[in-house]
């Protein structure tokens, strides 16, 4: 998985530009009548790339998912615990699934950056915010994947109470704060990879910028894994909401000016 | 054109904050319960005070670069931004004095405005490593006002969220200045005017600094009859570098890169 052959990425980027016959990419009868592509119809495509890459790559999501399994252990021993609840398992779940997240999106422009996939977008006469949403889909996508591996992992390692209960809750929650992650992520993930120390950058960039989510993230969480779980505040749940909106905003607004050259 | 009203307003810095100090021992009644302790009150606050708004400036700036391109604002964005992180470094060492003092103990988690400071701190200070970390300028600043942007927003909503992590835990007694005393607000504002101007000379003097030795390269150059741009050989640095061509953008990376093409070619 840390060393990936070269062809499926090359494949990648041709396969979006020109599907095989029989499944053209939505948005290609236009393109051939003069029209560029809306934006859904981009967006489409470029996650449909995404989505084709990563199964057969297996670059980001196996790797997250074994970290997050991996770091649950590494808890147990740090802690010394057979199992935890309340704030501590909050904070756990919340810690693990923010660090296996930096690693999908320290790996997340790689690709891109390294094998011409910008300067084939940059060709292309559609919006480049495009991009940023279908990479911001597809991070999402990943942290999903990841969260339905990690938390029965968790539930089973480590919580202490029984998840059942609090698992309509939790998934809003997770929900909300997966957005965020996935929209500061992105934008994190294409300012760093085009610097020379970019494995460096990311996690240094994103970690401050993801505070209050964890923040949100976990004080919404704590009461559901309370030996009697509670339903979360619903002042957390506003803060991600917004704190979501406003940097889902922020990232659509400045992403343009990443990818000029 | 960066130097004119340097002396005036160094002059008129170093008064002001003469009497701020003079007011913050003389003027200023001790506090009830802190007593000498709360004078801290009166740098610690307006250097957090000032430092954030050099930040959210610092964005400003930045949109003003990405909007007109040039590398002006650029440079006026990271110095601001540059001169915040002095000034958070003051901050942080004054609260973590003032906490110490007051409660015993160097750093307190249950103080939202500390807490905050700090993300915030941790999150400029990744500033300088970003743009060092690119080497082609024109996209250094543009990667750097989109970072400005970015990290200038965050700035309140960062507030916000640890505000509300930290509510009512703890009684409020850092940064509330609502219910001071009359000569207590007075000297407060003096030595928020005294930081303020402090750092708007360090900073005139930082751009100053920069433009000086910009124009200065230049000369030293049309002397001694080269044409490379010093662009080209340019040392790695995460500072921006104002070139005397740069005040008319438009016309200046054109010409400049094919002399230094034309110019680079024989010798290699």
């Amino acid at each position: 998985m840390s060393t990936p052959t070269e062809s499926p990425h090359s494949a990648a980027p041709a396969d979006a530009q020109a599907p095989p016959r029989g499944e053209p990419v939505s948005g290609r009868a236009d393109a051939v009548a003069g029209k560029p592509p809306g934006m859904a119809a981009t967006v489409a495509a470029l996650l449909r790339k995404e989505l084709l890459v990563e199964p057969r790559t297996l670059e980001s999501v196996p790797g997250m998912s074994l970290f997050a399994l991996t770091t649950f252990v590494v808890f147990h021993f740090a802690l010394n615990r057979n199992s935890v609840d309340g704030d501590l398992a909050a904070g756990i779940l919340w810690v693990t699934l923010l660090f296996a997240a930096i690693l999908g999106v320290n790996r997340l422009f790689v690709a891109d950056a390294d094998q011409g996939g910008f300067d084939g977008f940059l060709l292309a006469p559609v919006d480049r915010g495009a991009m940023l949403v279908a990479k911001a889909l597809a991070l999402l996508a990943y942290l999903v994947v990841l969260e339905l591996v990690a938390v029965p992992a968790f539930a089973l390692l480590l919580l202490g109470p029984s998840l059942p209960n609090a698992l309509p809750s939790l998934f809003g929650v997770l929900a909300l704060g997966d957005v965020g992650v996935a929209a500061i992520g992105t934008l994190v993930a294409a300012l760093a990879v085009r610097t020379r120390a970019r494995d460096l950058l990311g996690p240094l960039l994103a970690l401050p910028l993801l505070v209050p989510i964890v923040i949100g993230g976990a004080r919404a969480t704590s009461p559901l894994f309370a030996t009697h779980a509670t339903a979360p505040a619903a002042r957390w749940l506003l803060t991600l909401g917004l704190y979501d909106l406003v940097f889902g905003l922020i990232a659509y607004a400045l992403f343009d000016f990443l990818l000029e050259d | 054109m960066y130097g004119k009203g340097l002396r005036a307003l160094s002059i008129s810095t170093v008064a002001v904050m003469a009497i701020a100090l003079s007011l913050v021992f003389f003027y200023a009644p001790l506090d009830a319960e802190q007593g000498f302790l709360q004078k801290i009150f009166y740098v610690h606050v307006p250097l957090a005070i000032v430092a954030l708004c050099g930040f959210v400036a610092g964005a400003i700036m930045a949109i003003a670069h990405l909007r007109t391109r040039d590398p002006r604002w650029d440079m006026r964005s990271y110095v601001a931004i540059h001169m915040s992180l002095i000034f958070g470094v003051g901050t942080l060492i004054t609260g973590s004095i003032w906490a110490k003092g007051s409660w015993g103990h160097w750093w307190v988690w249950s103080e939202p405005t500390l807490v905050s400071f700090l993300i915030v701190f941790l999150l400029y200070a990744t500033y300088q490593p970003l743009r060092f970390a690119i080497e082609d300028p024109e996209r250094q600043a543009r990667y750097a006002s989109v970072f400005a942007i970015t990290a200038g927003a965050f700035v309140p909503m960062n507030f916000i969220a640890v505000r509300l992590s930290t509510a009512y835990l703890h009684p409020r007694v850092l940064g509330s200045t609502s219910n001071l005393p009359g000569p207590m607000a007075l000297t407060f504002a003096v030595s928020l005017l005294g930081i303020a101007l402090l750092y708007t000379t360090l900073c005139r003097y930082e751009l100053t600094a920069k433009h000086t030795r910009a124009q200065l390269r230049d000369l030293r150059r049309r002397l001694s009859g080269e044409t490379v741009d010093t662009q080209t050989r340019r040392p790695r640095s995460a500072a921006p570098t104002l070139h005397p061509t740069a005040t008319h953008p438009t016309a200046m990376h054109p010409t400049a890169t094919m002399t230094a093409r034309a110019v680079g070619r024989p010798g290699a």
